[in-house]
């Protein structure tokens, strides 16, 4: 266990020196900020002036080992824009993104399974099949669109639900959440539904697709021949057995949702750290890319390991690597 | 007689409910700090403004006027200002030129900045405290944009802002200002939220609280507005104004903006980027220098059309550098009439008959459909001859591209407060010593303008220096030193029962919305 953690370790600083060499480069082939940021009444000299100020007319090896040194220092660098660390810029709007991204998992998990395991124990009914065809429509329809659409029925229209922004908070171990208020609900509903929506229809496939190839197994045949109930075969034998696709791709899911719930966060003004990540390379503001992207690894890093040990918990035949066999 | 009592009692209640009022609006751009002296961008400028007054201030027009300072200039070298007496800051100090003093040079003192404001305030060579209400400001030479420049640097109070960092003025400590809103509260990236400034020298305002909202997505800020969430937005989207303009239950309001679209042509080197014969050979000169394929090249653009198609009016025909309201913009001339045949005839003058082939370059998301207009030119111009191409890049790539003079023809939009400001940067000769010419990718040359910006820049009369200016701007469009396209035209859309001003510097002050009277 120790060996295999460290291991992971070793992996992940790798990961995180690739990355940042990586995003290094390619914003500083894009473009200098100062060109974007630049006072446009400023002249020639009071241009070179900030361009050296930042450290911008260095070689790019020199720039770059600067900030490795502020990095093993623990100082990911001031953000260009904002004038305030980079990490903390990010840390600022991560509890939003977070929220909304368990928020949308939530929905999808406990919508998403028993739907799916609905239509897998009964694929001909009539619905098993509007759950089947509504996971189609909810892989298809454009999250942009779908998005605007529920603004435009519940807020314009219905006038139910505020149609942008984050509601109001109340702080929890330090932490600002919106979910225990009235107000903080009724503005994660729509956001959360909307970044749900792609994770629900697939978790309902796959639940299906699982269910459907349990139930067909030997062991499920031998339980209901030696006359289980259905209801114990399905939350013992199907279920358990179904559990260790869905706990990998809803793992690997939530990483993506908290790192690409961008667009949903565009849509409903949603104060997250992707839209902080695309107001930052729009102005190529350096510190906040490379900071946000390694703060995403990390958080990749840390579901994975988390996923791996969920294994073992749920299957005993799997042993983490790095024990003898 | 009870009942005038109670009518009496009802309209008192109207009046307070009706002062008691919240004010919502809908920002199109994050806001990245609440220090005003960190980096010069307009949406920051937009926010502080509700916390900071500058020394002068500017009305619709872009004009400068006194607000919480008048001025006069005893000789060409000094400009004396006078506080006005009794302008209280939030914290209840009263504001002095110590203030004043502290703040022209804090600039100065910021560390970090990509973008600061030292450019505002690099003119002034000295500051002489008279008594707590009146400083002078001296400059190097006589310097008649010093009005202009000092509009955009705001006035922090010297006790609060001592030692601050930018947290401090995000957390709002350090938030002190003398304008009419106390900074309550700075979410970055989602709202902004102020209480009344109670002691405001401009009177007391009907919003006691005023939030503002970040909402940079299109569709979203409209909607917002339909669904009530928000009282007013600014820049309002093309594709929804017909839309609110039908609606009994909006208002919108429309200037044109400071912002003229125009197109840099490489006049400055032998071979521009991208310019090739029909053939793709290079050119044995660059035609550009030819001002006769200059103004062929603006007799082919239909002006008209682009405004009123690719803008879905939105937009001015321009002929001047900068729009009708703005100092130095001369009303005599006229945009180029759209003249293909001419433009044919002038090309063949210059001895090109059958044309050559260019690349216009253009941002794709910074100006009003900036892609679009881009592609309009380029049919244009090929309908006289001159085949044209469009390479279309975000903001991000282009601004760097071009700064590395990547392109022979290239799309770009200008603000300013004064034409003899905007033709120092854009159509002087560059020189990097005397600060002229930092964005004149055209690589245009003319001593003659150069002097004629010199000499308006130097000028401290205000109707002295606009006719200056005026003549620098007419030379500029007489030598077509580029090619202008268009004004845009700015939108604000708002609840019927309230109304805004709507001004050309495109800024958006909750402090000019008023509840309607009826």
């Amino acid at each position: 266990m120790l060996v295999f953690a460290f291991k992971r370790l070793a992996q992940s600083i790798a990961v995180l020196f690739v990355m940042s060499a990586l995003v290094f480069v390619g914003v500083y082939a894009i473009g200098n900020p100062v060109d974007i940021l630049i006072n446009p009444q400023a002249d020639q000299a009071e241009i070179a002036a900030a361009t050296r100020a930042l450290g911008l007319d260095q070689p790019l090896w020199n720039q770059y080992w600067t900030f490795v040194s502020g990095a093993l220092a623990g100082d990911l660098g001031k953000s260009f824009a904002a004038n305030i660390p980079a990490v903390r810029l990010i840390l600022e709007r991560m509890p939003a993104t977070l929220e909304l991204a368990l928020a949308a998992m939530v929905i999808a998990v406990v919508l998403g399974i028993p739907l799916g395991l609905w239509a897998g124990l009964k694929p001909d009914s009539v619905s098993g099949r509007v759950i089947m065809a509504g996971s189609i429509l909810g892989f298809s329809l454009p999250t942009f669109w779908v998005g605007l659409l529920l603004i435009m029925v519940f807020s314009v229209w219905l006038g139910w639900l505020p149609p942008t922004g984050r509601g109001e908070t109340v702080t929890v171990l330090g932490v600002p959440v919106s979910f225990l208020t009235w107000d903080g609900l009724k503005h994660l509903f729509m956001p959360a539904m909307n970044l749900a929506l792609f994770k629900l229809s697939l978790l309902i496939r796959l639940t299906r697709a699982g269910t459907r190839e349990a139930l067909a197994q030997d062991y499920v045949r031998f339980a209901r021949a030696k006359g289980l109930s259905m209801e114990r075969v399905v939350r013992v034998h199907v279920l358990k057995n179904i559990m260790i696709p869905i706990v990998t791709v809803t793992g690997l899911e939530f990483g993506s949702v908290i790192a690409f719930a961008i667009v949903t966060e565009t849509i409903f003004a949603w104060p997250g750290m992707g839209k902080l990540l695309i107001d930052s390379i729009n102005v190529l503001d350096r510190p906040v890319i490379v900071a946000y992207l390694l703060i995403i690894v990390l958080i990749f890093v840390l579901i994975n390991l988390i996923v791996d040990l969920a294994y073992t918990a749920l299957d005993p035949r799997v042993r983490l690597a790095g024990r003898s066999a | 007689m009870g009942w005038e009592w109670l009518l009496e009692l009802a309209l008192l209640f109207f009046a307070v409910s009706a002062h008691s009022a919240e004010l919502r609006i809908g920002l199109s751009a994050d806001v990245t700090t609440m220090d005003p002296h960190f980096v010069a961008a307009q949406p920051n400028l937009t926010a502080q403004q509700h916390v900071f007054d500058a020394l002068v201030q500017t009305d619709a027009q872009s004009r400068p006027v006194p607000g919480i300072a008048t001025w006069r200039t005893p000789d060409p070298l000094t400009w004396e200002f006078t506080l006005k007496k009794g302008v209280r800051f939030h914290d209840g100090s009263e504001l002095t030129t110590e203030d004043v003093v502290f703040s022209l040079e804090r600039p100065f003192s910021i560390t970090g900045s990509p973008g600061g404001f030292q450019t505002y305030v690099r003119s002034i060579v000295a500051k002489e405290i008279v008594d707590r209400y009146t400083v002078r400001l001296k400059t190097a030479a006589p310097y008649g944009a010093l009005l202009q420049d000092l509009a955009e640097v705001l006035i922090v109070s010297k006790r609060a802002a001592a030692r601050a960092t930018g947290d401090d003025f995000d957390r709002g400590g350090a938030a002190i200002g003398t304008g009419p809103f106390k900074l309550a509260r700075f979410a970055r990236g989602d709202r902004i939220e102020f209480t009344r400034h109670d002691d405001y020298w401009g009177g007391r305002l009907p919003w006691e609280k005023l939030t503002l909202l970040i909402l940079p997505s299109d569709p979203v800020r409209t909607a917002a507005l339909l669904a009530g969430q928000v009282d007013a937005i600014e820049h309002v989207p093309t594709a929804d104004i017909a839309r609110l303009r039908k609606s009994p239950a909006f208002r919108l309001e429309q200037a044109v903006s400071w912002r003229t679209i125009f197109l840099h042509v490489d006049q400055g080197r032998d071979r521009p980027p991208g310019v090739l014969s029909k053939a793709g050979k290079p050119l044995e000169k660059n035609p550009f220098r030819d001002l006769r394929v200059r103004r062929a090249m603006s007799k082919a653009i239909n002006r008209q059309a682009i405004a009123e198609r690719v803008m879905e009016g939105l937009a001015v025909p321009a002929a001047n550098v900068l729009s009708p309201s703005v100092i130095g913009h001369d009303p005599a001339v006229k945009p180029e009439p759209y003249d293909p045949e001419g433009a044919r005839k002038l090309l063949a003058e210059a001895g090109y008959p059958d044309g050559f082939t260019l690349t216009i370059a253009t941002p794709n998301n910074r100006y009003i459909n900036d892609e679009q207009i881009a592609q309009t030119v380029a049919q244009m111009l090929a309908r006289v001859g001159i085949a044209s191409r469009v390479e279309a890049m975000p903001l991000s790539v282009y601004f760097g591209k071009a700064r590395n003079r990547e392109f022979g023809v290239a799309l770009l939009g200008w603000g300013s407060r004064a034409a003899d400001l905007a033709l120092r940067s854009l159509a002087a000769t560059a020189n990097p010593d005397k600060g002229y010419g930092a964005w004149n990718w055209g690589g245009y040359s003319n001593p003659k303008l150069d002097q004629l910006i010199a000499q308006s820049l130097g000028t401290v009369d205000p109707a002295r220096r606009e006719a200056l200016a005026r003549e620098a701007s007419a030379l500029a469009a007489r030598e077509v030193a580029f090619i202008p396209l268009h004004y845009q035209v700015v939108t604000w859309a708002m609840k019927r029962n309230i109304t805004y001003t709507a001004r050309t510097d495109e800024f958006t002050f909750a402090h000019q919305f008023r509840p309607e009277t009826k």
